[in-house]
């Protein structure tokens, strides 16, 4: 266990954080030279393909791969056979869970396919066409079954039923019959009844959100290669190579150290790529052709088997006094998990109300399994759901009342001290902060005209640490050599970077920071939760203090003093107590050592702790078409907590592009399925994610409530972003229409609709 | 089928590939070349990740067939940058951090000269329909609206 409370450096000694530095890999990526999951290419290189399921649920009878094997070109062929069953058994993994007798079925369906594209059988032959020709001659019997994609429909008790094993459980007395829903949670604070009886307004309303897509650019792909002797090598795009090589190995039933896994850059994730899916079929197959194999899904597959987040229904109650305070609030929260269990729904239910300080609250939630591909993590997973129906619940609560929304949510906000519904009592947090900074930003002054409407939410994500690992290796020339292990999705190499020249006082240019394999470190947990820049940048300190003992050790040495007489400061050892010591620089320090005891790496190895929530404010003014439906996004402010912005034009980045992904959500993004269970949307575009003409400059600020359990301050920043937008523009829309809008997406379509039956009725 | 012969100009110099019928130059580009900069995010001119210039036009190039190209100019990512010197499209897309994973950065920037090249002082407007066709999920295009503007803007008084 970690905890690193001591604050070294007060703010106004910082010289490199805060300031925004040319990013270390920014040329590697504006010339094309950066390699990414796609762009490696090895001597003897099978291609792999997956036949996948053309049913939304099927059971399989038999696969025949007999003629594919036979056909010239085939070198491999796998199916379900050749993974070893698993036992269920949850293990947690960040902010989700994994259960590998689901994992091992997701990345090749066992007994039955269970939604559009789930993989049933993969091939690896010496060329594209070839490996498509061998799909082909697949023979797969299937048993067509009845299928359910609604949230709703499949709660009932005659639902085509997913997993004949599945009984509900966290529910007294356990169910006789198995169902569809995985289970129930429940989190509860003071008296629900008693705070209802109290309100003088209460708002009741239930939302319906569809599934969406992380719509990460780069689909997934990766080059497996096993030798004769069972040693091998994974190159992948992924959040996190260490939780691929555990899932691998585990799949495979490897020894986890015979499987070496590099990260390549990542072209995107969102937490859509902290699982495996062709990972371990590309291991299996180079396995079998004792050749290297690489997959890479097409955008198709993407859509149909990776992603996306859950869809859900959301019902909110809130009262509230007349001056007010809110005094109870309930939610029940159905999330759909697609074909295996494990929605977001637990984040998703203490998120629901994390950001008031509120007396009764009570949260209900359920896991439901769908004919669809297994949601994955998707940016502050589950929050922004549950989030998005008590923001627009607040909103109204504020209209009726009559009060500012701001000022309403001011009343109620949660503060330092403050006790969440879900258990912890917060430290310092920033929402307040986040408030008064949005009432005050000349964006929420600009006068509005017809048509248009202001939508303001709030947002909470809580942020996590974990296993972090950090190695500072001492160039004989004084510069320094960074290896982190958790893959850089957005510029987190500059602020490892930074943090490790800040604290060793040395000029940043002397530190080049990369992304080890897993050989070059210690385990470290996934690129996921908002957690790099505190966890990473929490062990890369630790990494420099630890250096910088040696580095005193060694000028004590040289200079014959005692150890607590050299200092190290601004990059220089320096004797206390005898100033006409020369101070000894890094390099003069790097040059001599291995005269004074040998190589020089400071290491770090944490389980770090402390993780600080990050709270958001956003507002957004938008134009509604009143003959069309369709809503344009005029202006939108970004307000964020960041604890300390390390970089802060890579924070400003993660609130810009939080909000432009929140802004697809509430306005375009949808998964469309045909009454087959036939996705009919699954390419860029039919599912449109917003472009760069759908949007208005994102403006934003940074809030600094430095989190005191990270020597600098730092929280985590990336996932609170895409929380408030879908309220804040769902808010903007009602308002520019005066219709209260409780469905995901806002498209033309459905606007329209709604505008024209008020018409109607007017 | 048989694999045909093309002789093309790449970045400037020439090439010879031999290419399937049904390869486009996305793939001719990455498979058969290892020009990896010009990357696929859907293969079917919906993303612009694959954008490159043929004879100074700009194309998706998964949307053009390898066997197309004989004798044209081809420009690629791999080709913005000269000797040392970076384009000032590609310096101020670092400085303004328009780019967090940088998959789409090769598209974008290739999308974005061919832009200046025709318009060389674009309203914020014009460069966002020219953009509309290269996706970014990570940055919201703020970051990128404004690195473009820059760099017009350097250009024109350079
Ligand atoms: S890969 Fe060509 S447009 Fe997407
Ligand atoms: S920087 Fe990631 S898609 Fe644009």
């Amino acid at each position: 266990m970690n905890d690193m409370t001591t604050t070294s450096l007060q703010q106004s000694e910082f010289k490199i954080v805060g300031t925004r530095p040319a990013r270390p890999d920014g040329v590697d990526k504006v010339t094309g030279r950066a390699k990414f999951g796609a762009d490696l290419y090895l001597a003897n290189m099978l291609v792999g393909k997956v036949l996948r399921s053309p049913h939304a649920h099927a059971r399989i009878k038999s696969i025949d791969t007999a003629k594919a094997l036979a056909l010239p070109g085939v070198k491999a062929v796998i199916t379900a056979a050749d993974f070893g069953d698993l036992p269920s058994e949850f293990i947690p993994a960040g902010e989700m869970m994994v259960n590998f007798k689901d994992m091992t079925r997701n990345v090749m369906a066992r007994e039955k396919a269970l939604y559009e594209g789930h993989a049933v059988a993969a091939v690896a032959a010496t060329s594209e066409a070839i490996a498509n020709k061998a799909l082909k001659l697949i023979r797969v019997d299937y048993e067509v079954l009845p299928h359910v994609m609604d949230v709703v429909q499949a709660m009932e008790a005659d639902a085509p039923l997913l997993h004949e094993d599945m009984y509900t459980i966290n529910v007294e007395p356990r169910p006789a019959k198995p169902s569809n829903i995985a289970k129930r949670v429940e989190f509860a604070l003071g008296d629900i009844a008693a705070g209802f009886a109290k309100a003088d307004i209460v708002v009741e309303r239930e939302f319906t959100t569809q599934p969406v897509h992380q719509g990460y650019i780069e689909p997934h792909a990766c080059v497996a290669s096993v030798s004769e002797d069972g040693q091998a090598e994974l190159w992948c795009t992924t959040q996190g190579q260490f939780i691929v090589r555990s899932f691998c190995a585990k799949l495979l039933g490897m020894e986890v150290s015979k499987l070496r896994v590099t990260a390549s850059e990542i072209g995107g994730g969102f937490g859509g790529k902290t699982v495996v899916y062709v990972e371990p079929l590309a291991l299996a197959l180079s396995r079998k052709a004792c050749q290297p194999v690489k997959m890479v899904m097409s955008r198709v597959e993407v859509f149909q088997a990776s992603g996306p987040t859950s869809g859900a229904k959301v019902w909110v109650k809130m009262g509230a006094t007349r001056d007010g305070k809110i005094t109870a609030a309930e939610a029940v929260l159905k999330y759909q998990a697609g074909a295996f269990q494990g929605s977001p729904i637990q984040p998703g239910c203490m998120c629901a109300f994390a950001p008031y300080d509120l007396e009764n609250v009570k949260v209900v939630g359920f896991d439901i399994v769908t004919n669809r591909p297994k949601v994955a993590a998707y940016r502050a997973p589950g929050g922004p759901i549950s989030e998005y129906g008590v923001e627009s619940v607040v909103d109204e609560l504020a209209q009726k009342l009559k009060l500012d929304p701001i000022e309403l949510r001011l009343k109620n906000a949660a503060k330092e001290g403050t006790k969440a519904a879900y258990g912890p009592k917060f430290g310092p947090i920033g929402l307040v902060q986040t408030l008064e900074a949005a009432r005050a930003h000349p964006h929420y002054k600009v006068p509005l005209k017809a048509n248009q409407g202001r939508g303001v939410a709030s947002g909470f994500w809580f942020n996590i640490g974990g296993e972090t690992c950090a190695a500072l290796n001492l160039g004989e020339d004084g510069s320094v050599t960074l290896v982190a292990g958790t893959p850089d999705i957005g510029g987190s190499r500059a602020s490892l970077a930074m943090m490790a020249a800040e604290e060793l006082g040395i000029a940043l240019e002397h530190v080049r920071p990369v992304i080890g394999d897993t050989s070059a470190l210690g385990f470290n947990f996934l690129t996921g939760g908002s957690r790099v820049t505190f966890s990473s940048g929490m062990a890369v300190i630790e990494a420099a203090r630890d250096m910088i003992g040696q580095l005193r050790e060694r000028a004590a040495k040289i200079w014959e003093i005692d150890l607590k007489d050299v200092t190290w400061q601004g990059g220089y050892a320096r004797a206390v107590r005898d100033p006409a010591k020369k101070p000894l620089s890094l390099a003069d320090l790097a040059n001599t050592m291995g005269k004074t005891g040998g190589p020089i790496v400071g290491n770090a190895a944490i389980n770090a702790q402390g993780a600080g929530p990050s709270l958001a404010t956003h507002i957004v003014d938008v134009e509604v078409d009143p003959e069309t439906g369709k809503t344009t996004v005029l202006r939108y402010t970004a307000i964020q907590d960041a604890g300390r912005a390390i970089h802060p034009s890579y924070v400003e980045g993660q609130m810009q592009g939080g909000a432009a992904q929140g802004i697809g959500w509430a306005l375009n993004e949808e998964y469309i399925y045909d009454a087959k269970g036939h996705l009919a949307n699954p390419g860029f575009l039919d599912y449109r994610i917003p472009v760069c003409s759908d949007l208005p400059m994102i403006d934003t600020v940074i809030v600094e409530v430095p989190n005191p359990r990270h020597p600098y301050g730092v929280r985590g920043v990336g996932e609170t972003p895409i929380v408030p937008p879908m309220a804040a523009v769902s808010n903007a829309v009602s308002n520019a229409t005066g219709i209260r809008f409780t469905e995901l997406p806002l498209s033309p379509p459905r606007v329209l609709k709604a505008i024209e039956a008020k018409g109607a009725s007017a | 089928m048989a694999k045909q012969h093309v002789s093309t100009t790449v970045n400037g110099e020439p090439v010879e590939f031999l290419c399937a019928p049904e390869q486009t130059l996305l793939d001719v580009l990455r498979d058969e070349l290892h020009l990896t900069g010009s990357k696929e995010g859907c293969a079917t001119g919906d993303c612009g990740a694959c954008s490159v210039t043929l004879d100074g036009r700009l194309v998706c190039s998964c949307l053009v067939l390898g066997a197309e190209v004989g004798g044209r100019k081809i420009e690629t990512i791999e080709g913005m940058a000269k000797g040392d010197e970076l384009h000032p499209l590609q310096k101020k897309f670092i400085e303004h951090a328009a780019l967090q994973c940088g998959i789409c950065t090769p598209g974008v920037l290739i999308a974005a000269k061919s832009l200046l090249e025709r318009n060389p002082d674009p309203s914020e407007t014009e460069v966002r329909y020219w953009l509309a066709g290269n996706l970014c999920r990570c940055t919201g295009y703020d970051k990128i609206v404004r690195a473009v503007m820059d760099a017009a803007a350097d250009m024109r008084s350079a």
